[in-house]
């Protein structure tokens, strides 16, 4: 099982509380597109059984596998937000990427045959689009090192009940 | 046009021809979608008088307006075709992403016509068709079947309406099922398997475009968050099946075929109970923000495992209605159901059907000889393995189920014609679709929704129940208020049906569910949808033409007067417990209640439609061939 070892955020998903309602593909297309169109979506629902079900998004790894596979150097990260920028005239869609990413977060644009990477709405002012849009708060921007502490918590208030 | 393509898809099985048909704008204002447009594809390209599972009988898809935009639980479609088991128009909805993946491959309906000689999974590649073998499908159960075709065309984005094994052999209450949702009760998944249809596959990989995106996002957006608090409680946290006690409560809950309205182990099949002891997850249909799919797993005992979504209606059917008071059983059946591809309902009233035959001794042990049990068993009302044996045997069509697959007014006709007997008198239908939830003895102002349903009894086409229910009348009698509410609540349910949208979020526009409150919102994103200017007239007159044209179509196939009936039971069999007990609908009620609704219905006394009234409806065609 791949992990993210990001120190940057990335948009996480419990897939306790997600429920399979794509909102969160609709309003990416939409933000990114301007059409409806979850295969343009950046982020993606995944139903593998009835009840399980969750989203995947860019996880920003450090040393991004996709940036260091891209033969043309059209990817590049950003050294402060770890969010991986495409460069249109460099990009020929060779999928290179698509292959290093052990999330399967990464697309081509069916259209432009680019690839497409998450930027967590990076030009919005509130942020990520579908962290606002999610119904049931499944959707999170959050780094790993957040992600333990909350599970230290958890772990510590649970104990504490258990007494 | 915005929100539509404009274009109707035509497939011929005999022929392998298929060809685009244009339909103007006008024609999209009349029926907009869903059971509308799906029952009007089928009255203009039906053989009137068909055999429904004769190559005649048309397969109509019906895409939702609001599919593919985030307004919420938008994802639906409609499905229409001849009835086999009722002979008359059989419209359904289904829900999630088969109805996404229609709007995205830019085809607004689909027609299928003739029969393959082959057995055969159509797909729909945006603009391509392509006719794939599938008899290696054959035998699959419909999730199985939708993943194979994900399988073996790679693509986790493909989205397909498939029949499980009933369907092959032409159960007449067989479904029709897509991302584990049915298009159900009337027998979908038999026209299919007359035709050797296995599965239709769309991709669709398009964007949606809308007239005014940015208004109909901020509608979106404030309705999803409305969808978080109170107004869907009920269907969030416990989702329909919180009905059983509340059910129980009234003396209302179908309990031994309908013998009685009050069942001893309600609590232990109730809504409350399968969430404390055996729910899973609460999953969403794609498209929709509330999420009341109950998904529950046997925990233990012979059925542990068994995994299927219960919702009420499946419910009272396979537990009170058959006297078994055990849930992993009631899990069982219907995950039985779900996978190969049956209607719950019915399946569980022709089986509480022959479980009462069987008890009266018109039955006995032999007749229920099968693989299983090859001596036989004894289906008593409470005997929780039979019922579900029973449900695999309707599904194989094995043994008795061959017969139990024709549902309770064909088999029970056949048994009193070959028996003598009077075994129709329990025989729980109307027009030959099993009853619901809901026992409409003492639910005046329901029973003649359900009388009057062009379906037959459904309790999803008329929502005649709530004014009873909520004692906004008294529902033990009747008076001159019934035919207009009748009438109001069936069209109301009927925009619904038709745009359509989950009436779950029917109080999550304004806070009300009335007219007054939903009707302008639902206007709003109507014309941020197509640029429209629809007003709350123009939304109430939806509910109005889709009722009218599937009234229209079961009169051109030979409807009158006395099809507008209830079971004997409900009219001869008081009940003798609870909070219902001492009531029928007498034959002079129903006749008054038939005469009061055809009247606010703007019909004849005979329930014809005047051709004036289909003119002003917009329907001139309509009246040309139907009209009085």
């Amino acid at each position: 099982m791949p992990t993210s070892t990001s120190k940057y955020q990335y948009i996480t998903c419990d897939p306790s509380k997600c429920m399979g309602c794509q909102l969160c593909e609709y309003i990416c297309s939409y933000i990114k597109t301007g059409e409806f169109n979850t295969y343009r979506s950046r982020i993606r629902t995944v139903r593998a059984e009835e009840v399980l079900i969750t989203a995947v998004a860019c996880r920003t790894c450090e040393d991004a596998p996709c940036v260091i596979a891209c033969p043309r150097d059209a990817l590049t990260q950003d050294r402060l937000t770890g969010i991986v920028h495409v460069d249109a005239n460099l990009c020929d869609g060779c999928a290179w990427c698509i292959e290093a990413c052990d999330f399967g977060a990464i697309s081509i644009n069916p259209e432009s045959k680019l690839a497409e990477i998450c930027d967590l709405c990076e030009d919005e002012e509130d942020g990520p689009q579908c962290v606002k849009w999610c119904p049931k708060e499944a959707l999170e921007l959050t780094t790993p090192d957040r992600r333990a502490q909350k599970a230290r918590h958890k772990l510590a208030v649970e104990e504490v009940l258990a007494r | 046009m915005h929100g539509y393509s404009g274009k109707i898809l035509h497939i011929d099985l005999a022929t392998r021809k298929t060809w685009a048909e244009s339909k103007p704008e006008k024609w999209y204002k009349v029926y907009i979608g869903g059971v509308s447009m799906a029952t009007r594809l089928c009255w203009e390209n039906i053989e009137v008088g068909c055999d429904p599972l004769s190559p005649g009988n048309p397969i109509c898809v019906a895409g939702g307006l609001f599919a593919g935009t985030p307004v919420p639980v938008g994802g639906k479609w409609g499905l229409a075709s001849k009835s086999p088991l009722t002979h008359f128009i059989g419209d359904s909805l289904s829900g999630s992403w088969f109805a996404i993946a229609l709007k995205r491959a830019q085809w607004d309906g689909i027609v299928i016509h003739g029969a393959s000689e082959e057995w055969v999974n159509v797909l729909v590649d945006d603009g391509r068709v392509e006719f794939r073998p599938a008899s290696h499908l054959l035998g699959l159960g419909t999730y199985e079947t939708e993943e194979a075709i994900r399988e073996e065309l790679g693509d986790d984005q493909v989205r397909s309406a498939t029949i499980g094994p009933a369907g092959e052999n032409q159960v007449l209450f067989a479904n029709v099922t897509n991302d584990s949702r049915q298009a159900g009760r009337t027998g979908h998944g038999a026209v299919w398997g007359s035709k050797k249809l296995k599965a239709l596959s769309i991709r669709g990989t398009n964007g949606v475009t809308v007239f005014d995106p940015k208004t109909l996002l901020e509608l979106s957006y404030d309705i999803v968050d409305a969808a978080q608090g109170p107004h869907t409680q009920k269907y969030r946290i416990l989702g329909t099946v919180s009905n059983v006690l509340n059910m129980n409560r009234l003396g209302l809950l179908p309990t031994r075929n309908y013998q009685q309205g009050v069942f001893e182990h309600a609590e232990i099949v109730s809504g409350e109970y399968l969430h404390e002891n055996y729910r899973v997850k609460t999953i969403a249909c794609a498209q929709c923000p509330i999420a009341c799919e109950q998904m529950s797993r046997a925990k233990d005992g012979p059925y542990a495992g068994a995994m299927s979504g219960i919702e009420y209606e499946s419910l009272y059917a396979v537990s009170s209605n058959c006297g078994i008071g055990d849930m992993q059983a009631a899990i069982k059946i219907i995950d039985v159901c779900d996978r190969g591809g049956i209607d719950t309902m019915s399946t569980g009233v022709t089986i509480s059907w022959a479980m009462e035959t069987f008890e009266k001794g018109v039955f006995a042990k032999e007749d229920f000889k099968c693989a299983k049990y090859p001596e036989g068993f004894e289906p008593y009302f409470g005997n929780a393995e039979a019922g579900v044996t029973l449900a695999e045997m309707i599904r194989d069509r094995e043994g008795i189920g061959d017969l139990l697959a024709l549902g309770t007014r064909k088999a029970s006709a056949r048994v009193d014609a070959e028996r003598g007997t009077e075994t129709f008198k329990w025989a729980m239908n109307i027009k030959g679709l099993e009853t619901p939830g809901y026992d409409a003895r003492a639910l005046k102002t329901f029973a003649l929704g359900l009388a009057a349903g062009t379906r037959g009894a459904c309790h999803n086409r008329t929502a005649a129940y709530d004014p009873d229910i909520k004692g906004e009348v008294d529902r033990f009698s009747v008076d001159e208020t019934r035919g207009e509410l009748a009438k109001s609540t069936e069209e109301y349910a009927a925009v619904y049906d038709t745009l359509p949208l989950c009436k779950f979020i029917r109080r999550c526009f304004t806070g009300k569910a009335d007219r007054a409150g939903a009707w302008p919102a639902i206007a709003k994103l109507i014309n941020a949808t197509t640029g429209w200017d629809f007003d709350y007239d123009d939304v109430d007159l939806i509910g109005e033409r889709a009722h009218t044209i599937k009234k229209a179509f079961n009169i051109r196939e030979g409807w009158t007067r006395a099809d507008d009936h209830l079971p004997w039971r409900w009219q001869n069999e008081p009940m003798e417990e609870g909070a219902s007990a001492g009531h029928v609908v007498t034959e002079e009620e129903l006749e008054y209640l038939k005469d009061i609704y055809y009247e606010a219905k703007g019909w004849t006394q005979e329930g014809l439609i005047p051709r004036e009234k289909l003119i002003a409806l917009g329907m001139d065609d309509v009246a040309e061939e139907i009209g009085v």
